[in-house]
């Protein structure tokens, strides 16, 4: 069984939490300049928006990657960065259509989410839930019964 | 480990930024933040010094939790003598500026001196220089904020920054960090104003590895997680409600001060309160309440994201304040709302975006607006002093219209500015000023609820509910219920509060986590975090050794048993109805049983024996 990130923006708090994680988990520091997942604020609007890599299938930077240094993890189906074959050239980061594989200066490669290897942390952190880590089928599986309930007679009831 | 152990020194005199290691002895004594800054301020500041002078300092500190996992571990304090109390001043603040900090390898900054011309501090890592700050001059926390953000092009840079006021000598102006946030009682953003700094901007990238025993850290951390998630108030009550749970429950107990605490209990008090704060308004459809919102690591995430209603008269014809920001929390809305008898919640809610806009605390503004209200309703003051406005209690227009005047710096600002002692003083009402040593009280009557007046008495920065919150047991039973109207046990019950309190107020973490966690959940956090014993009774007697460094740098700078006072009105005049009708506070019956409990004369002094017993 393949699982995937699923993200929830409505329950993020902006705590962080899941970028220490993420940073502690792959640099042994709690440093969220480092960290593989960002969450950003949109103050005006109020909201919190956790991002990360999605693991495209058909990965669009796997395709871009001159030196074959970004493969599948047949375990957990993340794409990973071989540190030992990235040669730092970025074109990775101009494929992505998300913008969530980066370069690091402090290590001269690229950095991208590898869901540590089929724990990701991130989720194991998130006090709100606004990050789980589910079977791949199910991903979008409660909004859509969230907009399902509100076909039901007590939707006024229930909802918001 | 968890220090970085560096500190940075800028003296604004001389315009430079020095490293100097951290003094390690003292830090296994004061642990960190509000304990470590204190004892650096008692050692390099003369307590008798001019607070607005150039030989007072300012330190921002953070704790050894601060930046790491812990949750809440991103609270950093403002220490320095206060402008309004003469005392020493400790304010804390959440966002995210102290994690930052602490990210750039520093535990803390030291501010001396003055410099000739306004300055910012930019702080990247190691590299911290002094800049101009004179096209910031005259603008809000706002707009600096805004300023720098576009200056360096960093969208990760967090910012610390005074507004309008502070500059305008308010003495209560408080330090913003990340918008809404706030270093926010005792002035100390005016000691930051007087010392011609503007803003403070951080970016670091270091991180924190250094935990002294990881696995031990992971564990503990994880376990207080678990218990902050399941206990009903931290895990229920703060996300969805905030701190604004309390109106009802405070004003239902008869604990809800009103109109300059002429009254207690106040008949608006739902109509700013959480539950109204969550009702759809009628002309968007949206509550005030846009969302909760967590500061660094907060895994609570008690704060409130919200806006006003934009048909509402305060923001009708301004676009920039429809958007949202930080929301009403309930000491905010009492003083803005019950103290100046206003139940109108987009006014007030309108009203704190402008404390927040131009850095002042919204409790000593609200209780300083309702000393004068209640002058103006007496005849004392008039429209010849206000500017033509019509002070009086429950005109939400007049509040508005006064509070845009007085952040621009208009007609009775400078009045305003002074806090209610001073202001109640210059009119010859000194009985209607609700403060202790200066500060204006929070939203706990000490008639109705006894033992958080004895804390306002004996707190080290004048009132003030967060130094010691016997609130939790008195009203809603944490760790075990007392009655409101005992006085029995009070002075032990203020006691142990205020030592905890000043042990997790240097430890980089927030005080609402004591809803939920006793000390024996927090040691384990610090032990494993830090070198050295913090175990449980280590911790509390380093919070207990911290109040009595604070009370010997206030006894330095001229307090005495003296100041340890509440005004007449809460003496004298028993609230009128409700719950608690008939009360007064019996402050004279549990002062001199707290001095017996603290180890302390009859007259307040702390003797040599407990001097030697807490190695100050």
């Amino acid at each position: 069984m393949q699982k995937s990130l699923n993200i929830d923006p409505g329950k993020c708090t902006g705590c962080l939490q899941c970028e220490m994680a993420c940073s502690y988990e792959h640099t042994g520091t709690f440093n969220p300049s480092r960290s593989y997942i960002k969450v950003f604020t949109f103050h005006h609007e109020g909201r919190f928006a956790p991002y990360t890599c999605t693991q495209c299938d058909e990965a669009w930077c796997m395709r871009a990657c001159p030196v074959d240094a970004i493969s599948v993890d047949m375990a957990t189906g993340a794409k990973v960065v071989s540190d030992d074959k990235c040669v730092g050239c970025k074109v990775c980061t101009i494929a992505c259509p998300f913008g969530t594989i980066n370069y690091s200066q402090a290590t001269g490669k690229v950095v991208k989410c590898d869901l540590c290897g089929g724990d990701p942390q991130c989720a194991a952190a998130c006090p709100t839930d606004a990050i789980t880590y589910v079977d791949a089928d199910w991903t979008g599986y409660d909004r859509m019964l969230a907009s399902a309930a509100k076909s039901l007679p007590s939707a006024e009831a229930t909802a918001g | 480990m968890s220090w970085t152990r560096k500190i940075l020194r800028v003296d604004l005199s001389k315009g430079s930024c020095k490293s100097e290691p951290l003094n390690m002895e003292w830090a296994k004594l004061y642990l960190g933040q509000r304990g470590l800054a204190s004892k650096y301020l008692s050692e390099e500041v003369d307590p008798k010094c001019d607070a607005l002078g150039p030989d007072n300092k300012m330190i921002m500190a953070t704790g050894p939790l601060t930046g790491t996992m812990a949750s809440t571990g991103g609270r950093y304090s403002v220490i320095t003598k206060g402008p309004l109390t003469g005392a020493i001043a400790c304010s804390n603040s959440g966002g995210f500026f102290g994690a930052e900090l602490k990210y750039a390898g520093w535990d803390m900054i030291i501010f001396e001196g003055k410099s000739d011309k306004p300055v910012y501090l930019l702080v990247q890592d190691d590299k911290a220089e002094l800049r101009s700050a004179e096209h910031l001059w005259g603008k809000t926390a706002w707009a600096t904020d805004d300023s720098i953000h576009a200056t360096h092009q960093d969208p990760q840079m967090r910012v610390a920054c005074i507004g309008r006021t502070a500059e305008n000598g308010c003495l209560y102006a408080a330090i913003m960090n990340d918008r809404h946030r706030a270093a926010g009682r005792s002035g100390v953003g005016t000691v930051m104003a007087s010392k011609n700094l503007k803003a403070v901007a951080v970016r670091g990238t270091q991180g924190i590895g250094n935990v002294d025993d990881a696995e031990a850290f992971a564990s503990a951390t994880n376990d207080g997680k678990a218990v902050l998630a399941e206990n009903a108030v931290t895990g229920q009550g703060l996300p969805a409600y905030g701190t604004q749970v309390l109106m009802n429950v405070i004003n239902g107990v008869g604990g809800l001060p009103a109109r300059n605490m002429r009254d207690v209990g106040f008949e608006g008090a739902e109509h700013i309160s959480a539950e109204a704060m969550a009702e759809p308004r009628k002309s968007d459809g949206k509550p005030n309440l846009t969302t909760n919102g967590a500061c660094f690591g907060c895994t609570i995430a008690c704060g409130r994201i919200s806006t006003v209603d934009p048909t509402h008269f305060s923001v009708k014809d301004k676009p920039q304040y429809q958007g949202s920001s930080g929301g009403l929390e309930y000491e905010a809305a009492w003083s803005l709302g019950a103290d100046t008898g206003i139940d109108d919640l987009d006014a007030i809610t309108y009203v704190n975006f402008l404390c927040n806009e131009d850095g002042m605390d919204p409790i000593s503004y609200g209780a300083t607006v309702a000393a004068a209200m209640e002058m103006f309703e007496d005849g004392v003051i008039t429209t010849k002093e206000t500017g033509g406005i019509e002070l009086r209690f429950g005109d939400a227009k007049a509040f508005v219209a006064l509070t845009e005047q007085f952040v621009s710096g208009g007609a009775f600002s400078a009045d305003l500015g002074m806090g209610s002692k001073r202001l109640t003083e210059k009119y010859g009402k000194p009985d209607l000023s609700m403060t202790v040593k200066g500060q204006e009280f929070p939203a706990y009557d000490p008639r109705g609820i006894q033992g958080i007046g004895l804390n306002y008495a004996t707190s080290n920065r004048g009132a003030c509910h967060l130094r010691g919150y016997t609130i939790a047991s008195e009203v809603l039973g944490i760790p075990v219920k007392t009655e409101l109207n005992d006085t029995d046990g009070k002075a032990e019950l203020v006691k142990a509060f205020q030592d905890a309190t000043a042990l997790v107020d240097s430890a980089g973490l927030c005080i609402f986590t004591t809803f939920a966690w006793g000390m024996d959940n927090i040691a384990p956090q610090i032990d494993a975090a830090c070198e050295g014993d913090w175990s449980v009774e280590n911790c509390l007697e380093t919070g207990e050794r911290i109040w009595n460094m604070e009370r010997l740098f206030n006894e330095a700078a001229g307090f005495t048993a003296d100041d340890d006072k509440l005004p007449k009105r809460l003496l004298e005049e028993a609230i009128k109805h409700g719950p608690t009708k008939g009360q007064v506070s019996r402050l004279g019956e549990m002062l001199p049983k707290y001095y017996e409990a603290r180890g302390w004369t009859a007259d307040g002094k702390i003797p040599d024996e407990t001097r030697q017993r807490l190695s100050l």
